[in-house]
């Protein structure tokens, strides 16, 4: 096992060169650069400004010795600084927006897996009934609206109408002067209809998925021999049934990962979120490039290390499944 | 059952959604007499809302609006644009330009002191053309001060700047920021603290900056006109403009700019004239139709004319802006001295297009509606960029009424980025529809002038015209505003002969502000520029901070 978690680890190497060198190469050959942004189309921008930003951010070197530049900086763990006018270190910028983004998203993880589970276990169950239709319906609806129309009604319902929840931003402005828990209950407040809006969308991809896992336990064998053993109806469901619909969804944790720093910009947008996917989509429309390959290695890294644990979690909860053992 | 309830559920927010907005109630009539006694007072704090952050409180290493609107609470320059946008003293008390145009000096004020304690002097001024100067400084803005040839401090309340040549555009140069000597000087300026926590002299100090979220001023003191009423000022950063407005509703902001479906229809209801006051007034800006003259289609001006005739600028203005803006014949504001309100009007008249085509050798010989001249059919692509919905919005008005004297358009929407540098760079496009900013510095020399049409200049449409030119360095050297003005007004009036642009229209800025800011009057130079008189009066702040 020992073994195969090396090899792996030494094969992700290679493969993030290659990911960062793609990488690289796409997000400089997209038309316009981020001196662009800082001196178009604007009359007070004098002559001498572009070329010294271009040389500044060592524009005017060709490709190949900027990423291996880049690549040499990035190998002692230094993402360089930002292009954007705040000139800040890039690992920085981006720890200032990840721990939001983990919490909102980690936290609509949890409940995601917390309701779409049980609900995806009793539709199985319940397979073709009003209730199996109607958790289908229910969790397609969340699906199918568009997040951002959701997220406006229910701002205005939840937080003009009612005044029971904040519109947008993270804290109140008398944050500072609240109490420890009044500054949790605050945070909370604020984070419930993203968290919710995210939950509610997000819940019909797991669910169908326990719903359909769970129908392929049911059908096997040792479920039929259970029941004809005489086992309580919950003990077969619950402890036979769903150890085993569950092995699957290890995998989609484990692709879960990298998903928990990306963020979304439609929800941090909207409720005013500084959030990793705010920092990506303006970095990407500022063609601001040490920070758009600092959040994509970031992300390619998570995705290689989410799919190898993935793999190694599922070999240890599932005897059937051994690495680097023939036969 | 569940899905029912969630269904009722939805349909009542929907019919709660759409219900509101639609009752209106007659503006409340306050005890007038009541408000004029009120006693000014000091305390509460602005709350404004922005779609945007600021990225550097530096001003000189910034070139987002939101950098400067914030930072310009907190700096000062030596002079300033009154309500008027006359240029009037700001940390100097008076100057004077020399005989020969080439020296100002500046008599600074005596007494204001940056907001760490230390006395504002002649240094930091020059100081702050240095830094400007340094090639290693990352400004954008250096352009009217590499025409410097030194600066001189004879003392500490004097200031003598020598240019290499006459420049009248010097004067509004130093509206610029001026930056603390003391704190900056032997130090890189792109690692200071200020980028993040900024000291200048002006009526807000900083407080605190959290990225994304929000940036606190708070009233200085010391500020040497007095100190500002409103306790705070806050810069609230709310990426959705929707989600803006709801904040808005919810009173959690006190003061945005609005669109003109929200100033028109959506504001319109008792919730919001309960507490809100709207205000509008000419912006900056205007936006025009640009032709591309190294195109043969529109080498002759009869062609440009007849294209100006056949854009319905009314229709535009009552469809795009919902009637909130003025026609706009030139590149200055109505209203200021510069603009010339005498040049030729092209009231829509399809007749007249038609006509001045028709000189021109264009007509349809084959009779399919589309115009031809020596065996090519007139076909026009207009471009625009992507995120701006009035300009995609002009683009079809002006593509039916144009179809309408024979010419075959095409729209075509780009992302900002590759608009720029495939297309405006590279003068690949036939027309374009854009927009520009008016500064209160009337040079046109970045825009119109001959030189300018090259490379990556602002030129881009390549108006060539000696005339024009001519004025424009003559107005450049000139420091009399009637002289200079007489220079603009002729301008314009080729301008408006030759049609390089439509010039399509100066919007209107409309700005929500919640009514329980006093003093507030829109005048030439928006709303903000007396806010350090802005006060609420006591029984109606809503924020109470303690110190």
């Amino acid at each position: 096992m020992l073994n195969y978690i090396i090899k792996r680890l030494l094969g992700m190497i290679p493969m993030l060169i290659g990911i960062t060198m793609i990488s690289f190469i796409v997000i400089n050959l997209a038309p316009g650069d981020p001196v662009q942004f800082l001196s178009q189309m604007n009359p007070k921008v004098s002559e001498t400004a572009r070329a010294k930003f271009i040389k500044m951010y060592e524009l005017d070197k060709p490709i190949h010795i900027r990423y291996f530049n880049w690549l040499k900086k990035v190998a002692k763990l230094d993402f360089g600084e930002s292009f954007a006018l705040d000139r800040k270190p890039v690992l920085e910028k981006i720890k200032e927006r990840l721990p939001l983004t983990i919490y909102l998203n980690v936290t609509a993880m949890v409940l995601i897996f917390i309701i779409a589970l049980p609900l995806g276990v009793l539709s199985a169950y319940y397979k073709d009934t009003l209730f199996d239709r109607g958790v289908t319906i229910f969790v397609f609806i969340g699906f199918a609206i568009p997040t951002f129309w959701l997220a406006l009604l229910c701002m205005y319902y939840f937080g003009v109408v009612l005044g029971w929840l904040p519109i947008s931003g993270l804290k109140s402005y008398n944050f500072d002067s609240l109490t420890m828990f009044g500054k949790i209950i605050d945070v909370i407040k604020h984070t419930i209809m993203p968290v919710g809006i995210s939950v509610f969308g997000g819940l019909a991809g797991l669910s169908r998925f326990a719903r359909n896992s769970m129908l392929e336990v049911l059908n096997e064998e040792y479920v039929e021999a259970a029941r004809s053993r005489g086992l309580p109806e919950n003990k077969i469901l619950f402890k036979h049934a769903l150890r085993n619909a569950l092995l699957p969804i290890i995998t989609i944790l484990g692709l879960s990962i990298p998903g928990l720093i990306g963020g979304s910009v439609i929800f941090e947008s909207i409720f005013g979120l500084p959030g990793m996917g705010q920092l990506f989509y303006q970095s990407v429309m500022m063609r601001d490039y040490p920070t758009i390959m600092g959040i994509l290695v970031i992300g390619a890294v998570l995705t290689l290390i989410g799919n190898l644990v993935a793999d190694v979690v599922y070999a240890l909860v599932d005897p059937r499944i051994r690495y680097g053992k023939k036969g | 059952m569940i899905f029912a309830k969630r269904l009722f559920l939805l349909l009542l927010l929907i019919f709660v959604f759409t219900s509101c907005g639609t009752n209106e109630e007659p503006v409340s009539k306050k005890n007038k007499e009541k408000l004029e006694n009120e006693t000014v007072a000091f305390g509460d704090a602005l709350v404004e809302g922005s779609i945007g952050d600021a990225s550097n409180l530096i001003p000189i290493l910034a070139t987002d609006s939101a950098s400067h609107s914030v930072a310009g609470l907190i700096y000062n320059g030596l002079l300033k644009y009154d309500k008027n946008l006359n240029l009037v003293g700001d940390l100097a008390e008076k100057w004077e330009v020399s005989e020969d145009k080439k020296v100002i000096t500046f008599y600074l004020k005596k007494g204001v002191k940056w907001q760490d304690g230390k006395p504002f002097t002649s240094e930091d001024v020059k100081y702050t053309y240095e830094i400007i100067v340094d090639d290693k400084t990352p400004t954008a803005y250096d352009a009217d001060f590499r025409l410097i040839e030194k600066v001189e401090t004879p003392d500490n309340y004097t200031v003598k700047v020598y240019y290499k040549m006459a420049y009248a555009p010097a004067l509004a140069s130093w509206t610029v920021s001026i930056l603390p000597a003391h704190l900056l000087k032997g130090k890189p300026i792109t690692k200071s603290p200020l980028q993040r926590k900024p000291i200048g002299t002006g009526p807000y100090k900083f407080l605190e900056w959290k990225s994304q979220d929000h940036i606190t001023l708070v009233a200085n003191e010391d500020y040497f006109e007095g100190k500002p009423h409103i306790e705070r000022y806050i810069y609230r950063v709310i990426p959705d403009t929707s989600s803006m407005f709801l904040e808005l509703l919810n009173q959690n902001i006190d003061m945005m700019g609005l669109f003109p479906l929200q100033y028109t229809k959506q504001t319109e209801n008792t919730r919001f004239k309960k507490y809100y006051k709207k205000y509008k007034y000419l912006a900056n800006s205007y936006t025009y139709i640009g032709y591309n003259l190294k195109n043969s289609l529109f080498a002759d001006k009869r062609v440009r004319q007849a294209l100006t005739y056949a854009t319905p600028k009314d229709d535009i203005i009552k469809g795009v802006l919902f009637g909130l803006g003025v026609k706009a014949t030139g590149p200055y504001k109505p209203g200021t001295i510069w603009y010339n309100p005498n040049v030729k009007k092209y009231d829509y008249n399809l007749e007249k297009a038609k006509e001045l085509l028709k000189e021109v050798g264009w007509s349809d010989v084959d009779g399919d509606g589309i115009l031809e001249k020596s065996g090519k059919k007139f076909k026009i692509t207009i471009l625009t960029n992507q995120g701006n919905s009035s300009r995609s919005r002009i683009a079809e008005i002006v593509q039916q009424s144009w179809e309408k004297i024979g010419i075959k358009v095409e729209i075509r929407i780009l992302e900002w980025a590759t608009f720029i540098s495939e297309y405006i760079d590279k003068r690949n496009f036939q027309v374009v529809i854009l927009g520009w900013s008016i500064p209160q510095e009337p040079d046109l020399y970045d825009v119109w002038h001959s030189s300018n049409c090259r490379d990556k200049k602002l030129n881009f449409i390549c108006y060539q015209n000696k005339e024009v030119d001519n004025l424009i360095e003559k107005a450049r050297v000139e420091f009399d505003v009637e002289k200079r003005k007489s220079y603009y007004h002729k301008i314009q009036e080729i301008l408006a002969e030759d049609q390089p642009y439509t010039f399509l229209y100066v919007p209107d800025a409309l700005i929500a502000l919640h009514k329980r800011f006093r003093n507030v009057s829109p005048a030439p130079a928006g709303l903000m520029y007396n806010f350090i008189d802005w006060y609420v009066p006591k029984a109606e702040q809503r924020y109470h901070f303690t110190k």
